[in-house]
C-alpha cells in the first residue's frame, strides 16, 4: 500500500540516506532498526512529507504521491508521532488532539462539547484518563507523549509512523499502546515504529528492516530474526581500516571524575581518564553522555560529586574555569554553542585563546594573525581566507576550525562530544589521527560518540551509560560492539 | 570575503545615497549648499551621533535600549542642577551627567543580565523610570541659571563646535575600541552567537554589563551636550531620541539580531538621517510631514538594503 521507492536524502553534500527501497503493508507493524544517526527519522520525514526527497520517491496506493508538506501527507491518511514532542502548551488537551480537525457547527464555531468528546473518546483508546480540560503545559513527559499519540489516532490515518514513541512512557501506558496498536492493525492500518528497546521489537513487529549509515541493511520478518542478530545487523562488520594505532597511555591519573551526579540526567558517575588515554563514554541518545561531560566543562555544573585534574580538585562554574584548569572541549551542537557564524574562520579559532594574543585589553593582531594562519594549515581548514565568515564552510571544515579553537589555548585534557557527527568521511580520518597525536603527546581524551566503531577503534577504555547511571566500564581491546550495545541497551 | 564586499557594497551604496539626497537638495535650495549649513548639520547631527554610537554597541550584542530619550532628559537636568553660576567647578556637572547616565545604563545592563528580563522590557522600563525621574528632580520646570562656564560647551574650538568634536572622539574611540579591544571582539561574539560565546570561554555577562553601561554613559553626554545648548535642563527634552538613533544604526548596517555591524556604517546612517531632516528643513516641509517622510525613508531604506543581501 504504502512504498518507499529509492528514496535518498543529502544534508549539504552529506548523505543521510542512500537510495533506499521499502514496503509496507496493512495490518502490518514495521520496525524501523538501527544505530543513531542510521537513517530511520530522516526516512520517516520523508514519508510523512516534512522532508522532500532528493532522490526517489514515495509510491502511496500504486501511484506515485509528491507530500509538498505534512499536511498533503495527513489528508491522504499518513500521520506521524514525532520524536521531538511539539505540544502547544496553552491549549488544552482536548484542543491538542483535534487541532486542525476541530468538530464545528454553523458558521465555523468551535463545537465544544463534540471537542471533549472526541478527545475522551481518544484518551479511552489509550486508556488514559488525562482530562481533556488540561492545559498541555501542565501535563508531564510521559502524558504529553500520550496527547501525542491521540493526536495521531484521531486522523484516521491509514498509515501511522511512530518515532521511539514509548521513549518517555511508563510500562503501563506501552502496555496500553501496544493494545492501542493491535486494534489499529485489525482495521488495516499500516504502522511504522522505531525504537531503541529490542523487547518492543519482537513484542510489536511483524517486519523488521534495519538500517545502517543511511543504507538499508535488510528487511526480514521478525520471527526469522532474534535480539543479537538483530543487532550483528545494526552494528555491522566493516570500518576500522581508516583508524589510526593506539598507543598504551601512561600511568599518571589526568582526570578523576567521582560520584557526578546531577537529577534526573545522571547519578554517581565516577571514572579516570590517565595522561595519553582515550576513554569513551558509549550509551544511547538521553543516556546523560553529553550532560556527563557538559558537567566538567562548566556548560551545565553537576550538582554534586567531584572533579579533579591532575590531583587537585576543581570548582568548575563555567567555561572560563574550566578553560583556565586546562580542559578544553568541542561540543556537540556545533551551530547552537561553536560556530560565531558572521565571524571569519580565525577570528572563530582564536576566539578562546584571545587573551594570550592579546597586549594588556587590546587584540595583537599580527599575533592573532599568526596563530590563525598555523592552525588554519596545521589542522587543514580549507578556506578562502581567515575572514571568511565560518558560516560559509563546509562542516568538516567547520568541525576543524572548532577543534584548532580548543586546542589553541593547549589544554590537557580534551572533550570531544561527537566530533565527527555530520562530517565526511576523510575529515572523519583526520579527525581520527588528531586524536591519537593528542593522546601521544600525553594528553587526556575524554570521548563521546555514537558510532561504535569509532569508539572501539579510538578510544582504550568505555565507559558505558544507561539511563544517566554506569551500566559497564570496559577494555576497548577486549570488548565487541554487541557487549557495548547490550550494556547501552535499556532492557 | 563575501560579507567583506557586501560592507563594502552597503557602506558605498549609503554614501551614494547620501550624495543622490545632497545633490538634490542642491539643487532644490540654494542654502543647502554652504559652510554655513555644513557646520549646521554638523552641529544638529552630533547628539543623534553621540546617541547611535553608543546605541550600536548595545545592538551588537542583540539587545536594545529604549530609554536613551528619557536618560538624556535626565542626565540633563541633573547636570543643570549642579551647573548654577559659581557653585561648582564646572567638571562637577559634567561629570554628573556623565555619571548619571552610565548609572542608568549600568541599571538596564545588572536587570538584563542578573534578572534576566528581555532588553526591550527592561529599557522600557527605564524609559519611564528615567523622565519621571527628571520631571521629580527639577518639580516639572526647565532647571535654568546655568553657568557660561557650561553653556560654552555649545560653542566652538578653533572654529569647529565642540559638540562636533565630542561625536567626532566619540566615533573614533568606538570605532578604535571595536576594532583593537579583545571586549569589542567579544561583543561581536556574544552577538553572533552567544551560547557559543560562552562556551568558548567569554564571560557573556560582563560583556552585556558593558555595552549597556558604556550606552549610558555616552547618553549621559548627549544629555550633557543638549543642556549646553539649549542652555536648561529640560525634563521633557529628547522625546523619541532613541528611535532615530536606532534607526541611524540600523540604517548603517547593524543587525539587529547582533553581531554584525560597524561604526562606519552607523556614522553613514546619523548622516543621511541628518541631511534629510535639514533638507525638509530648508525646504519648509512641515514638521508633520518631515515625520511621515523621514518614517517611510527609514523603512525604505532598511528594506532595500536587506533585499540587496538576500540577493
Amino acid at each position: 500500500m504504502l512504498r518507499a521507492l529509492e528514496l535518498r536524502k543529502d544534508f549539504g553534500g552529506l548523505t543521510a540516506l542512500h537510495p533506499t527501497s521499502i514496503d509496507f503493508h496493512p495490518g502490518e507493524v514495521h520496525a524501523l532498526m538501527g544505530e543513531n544517526g542510521a537513517g530511520k527519522s530522516t526516512l520517516m520525514k520523508i514519508i510523512a512529507g516534512l522532508y522532500r526527497p532528493d532522490g526517489g520517491q514515495v509510491e502511496w496506493r500504486e501511484r506515485p504521491a509528491e507530500f509538498a508538506s505534512p499536511h498533503d501527507a495527513l489528508v491522504a491518511g499518513i500521520a506521524m508521532i514525532h520524536q521531538e514532542l511539539m505540544p502547544i502548551p496553552d491549549l488544552t488537551v482536548a484542543e491538542n488532539i483535534t487541532l486542525g480537525r476541530e468538530p464545528c457547527s454553523a458558521f465555523g464555531r468551535i463545537d465544544r462539547p463534540a471537542q471533549l468528546l472526541r478527545a475522551k473518546e481518544l484518551l479511552g483508546e489509550l486508556e488514559s484518563d488525562i482530562g481533556p480540560t488540561r492545559l498541555m503545559r501542565t501535563l508531564t513527559v510521559a502524558q504529553t507523549q500520550v496527547v501525542e499519540i491521540a493526536k495521531a489516532l484521531g486522523r484516521q490515518a491509514d498509515v501511522i509512523l511512530m518515532d521511539e514513541p514509548t521513549a518517555a512512557l511508563s510500562d503501563h501506558e506501552v502496555a496500553a499502546l501496544f493494545r492501542a496498536i493491535a486494534r489499529l492493525k485489525a482495521r488495516g492500518v499500516a504502522i511504522v515504529y522505531t525504537t531503541h528497546k529490542m523487547d518492543e521489537v519482537f513484542r510489536l513487529a511483524d517486519r523488521i528492516s534495519v538500517l545502517r549509515d543511511g543504507r538499508l541493511v535488510g528487511t526480514a520478518p521478525a520471527s526469522e530474526l532474534n535480539p543479537a542478530k538483530l543487532i550483528t545487523m545494526m552494528v555491522g562488520r566493516e570500518l576500522a581500516d581508516v583508524f589510526p594505532v593506539r598507543h598504551s597511555p601512561s600511568n599518571e591519573v589526568l582526570l578523576e571524575v567521582a560520584g557526578l551526579t546531577r537529577e534526573p540526567a545522571y547519578r554517581d558517575i565516577s571514572f579516570q581518564v590517565r595522561r595519553g588515554e582515550v576513554l569513551a563514554l558509549a550509551g544511547l541518545m538521553g543516556a546523560g553522555r553529553t550532560e556527563v561531560v557538559s558537567a566538567i566543562y562548566g556548560l551545565q555544573p553537576a550538582s554534586s560529586g567531584q572533579i579533579r585534574l591532575n590531583g587537585s580538585p576543581l570548582a568548575i562554574r563555567n567555561p572560563q574555569d574550566a578553560l583556565a584548569a586546562g580542559i578544553g572541549m568541542v561540543t556537540e551542537d556545533r551551530k547552537g554553542l561553536g560556530l560565531i557564524p558572521a565571524l571569519g574562520v580565525g577570528q572563530n579559532i582564536t576566539l578562546s585563546a584571545l587573551r594570550d594574543l592579546s597586549r594588556g585589553p587590546l587584540v595583537d593582531h599580527t599575533a592573532e594573525a599568526s596563530a590563525a594562519d598555523s592552525q588554519m594549515s596545521e589542522f587543514a581548514v580549507k578556506a578562502k581566507s581567515p575572514s571568511q565568515p565560518i558560516a560559509q564552510l563546509s562542516g568538516g571544515n567547520q568541525q576543524k576550525a572548532l577543534l584548532a579553537r580548543c586546542l589553541l589555548g593547549a589544554p590537557e585534557l580534551i572533550i570531544l562530544d561527537e566530533p565527527t557527527r555530520g562530517i565526511d568521511i576523510g575529515a572523519k580520518a583526520e579527525i581520527y589521527t588528531l586524536i591519537q597525536k593528542l593522546a601521544r603527546a600525553g594528553k587526556g581524551i575524554l570521548l563521546v560518540s555514537s558510532e561504535l566503531p569509532e569508539v572501539l577503534s579510538l578510544a582504550h577504555r568505555i565507559v558505558v551509560l544507561r539511563r544517566g547511571s554506569v551500566s559497564a566500564t570496559l577494555d576497548a581491546g577486549s570488548t565487541d560492539q554487541e557487549t557495548v550495545l547490550r550494556h547501552a541497551m535499556p532492557l | 570575503m563575501l560579507t567583506l564586499d557586501r560592507n563594502l557594497l552597503h557602506r558605498f551604496g549609503l554614501l551614494l545615497v547620501i550624495l543622490i539626497v545632497g545633490l538634490a537638495l542642491s539643487v532644490l535650495t540654494d542654502t543647502f549648499l554652504s559652510v554655513a549649513n555644513f557646520t549646521n548639520v554638523a552641529r544638529q547631527i552630533s547628539i543623534n551621533g553621540i546617541l547611535a554610537v553608543g546605541v550600536t554597541f548595545v545592538l551588537l550584542t542583540a539587545g536594545v535600549d529604549l530609554s536613551l530619550g528619557s536618560v538624556v532628559a535626565l542626565s540633563g537636568v541633573a547636570c543643570a542642577t549642579f551647573a548654577h553660576p559659581g557653585d561648582h567647578s564646572v567638571f562637577v556637572p559634567i561629570a554628573v551627567g556623565l555619571l548619571t547616565g552610565a548609572a542608568c545604563g549600568l541599571v538596564n545592563g545588572v536587570l538584563v543580565t542578573r534578572g534576566g528580563v528581555a532588553p526591550f522590557i527592561v529599557t522600557l522600563g527605564m524609559m519611564t523610570i528615567a523622565r519621571g525621574l527628571a520631571l521629580i528632580l527639577s518639580g516639572g520646570r526647565p532647571v535654568a541659571d546655568m553657568s557660561n562656564e557650561l553653556t560654552a560647551l555649545a560653542g566652538d574650538l578653533f572654529g569647529i563646535p565642540i559638540p562636533v568634536l565630542c561625536f567626532a572622539g566619540v566615533a573614533v574611540a568606538a570605532w578604535f575600541f571595536l576594532r583593537n579591544f579583545r571586549l569589542g571582539r567579544h561583543i561581536y561574539a556574544v552577538g553572533g552567537n552567544e551560547n557559543a560565546a560562552r562556551a568558548a570561554g567569554v564571560s557573556v555577562e560582563r560583556v552585556k554589563l558593558f555595552a549597556y553601561t558604556l550606552c549610558g554613559l555616552l547618553t549621559g553626554l548627549a544629555g550633557v551636550v543638549l543642556a549646553a545648548r539649549i542652555t536648561t535642563g529640560q525634563p521633557n527634552a529628547g522625546q523619541a531620541y532613541e528611535l532615530d538613533a536606532i534607526a541611524a544604526v540600523v540604517i548603517g548596517g547593524t543587525s539587529l539580531a547582533g553581531g554584525v555591524g560597524t561604526i562606519t556604517g552607523t556614522l553613514l546612517g546619523v548622516l543621511l538621517i541628518g541631511v534629510i531632516n535639514n533638507g525638509l528643513d530648508l525646504m519648509g516641509v512641515s514638521s508633520y510631514y518631515q515625520a511621515v517622510i523621514k518614517g517611510v525613508i527609514i523603512v525604505g531604506a532598511v528594506w532595500l538594503d536587506r533585499r540587496q543581501a538576500r540577493s
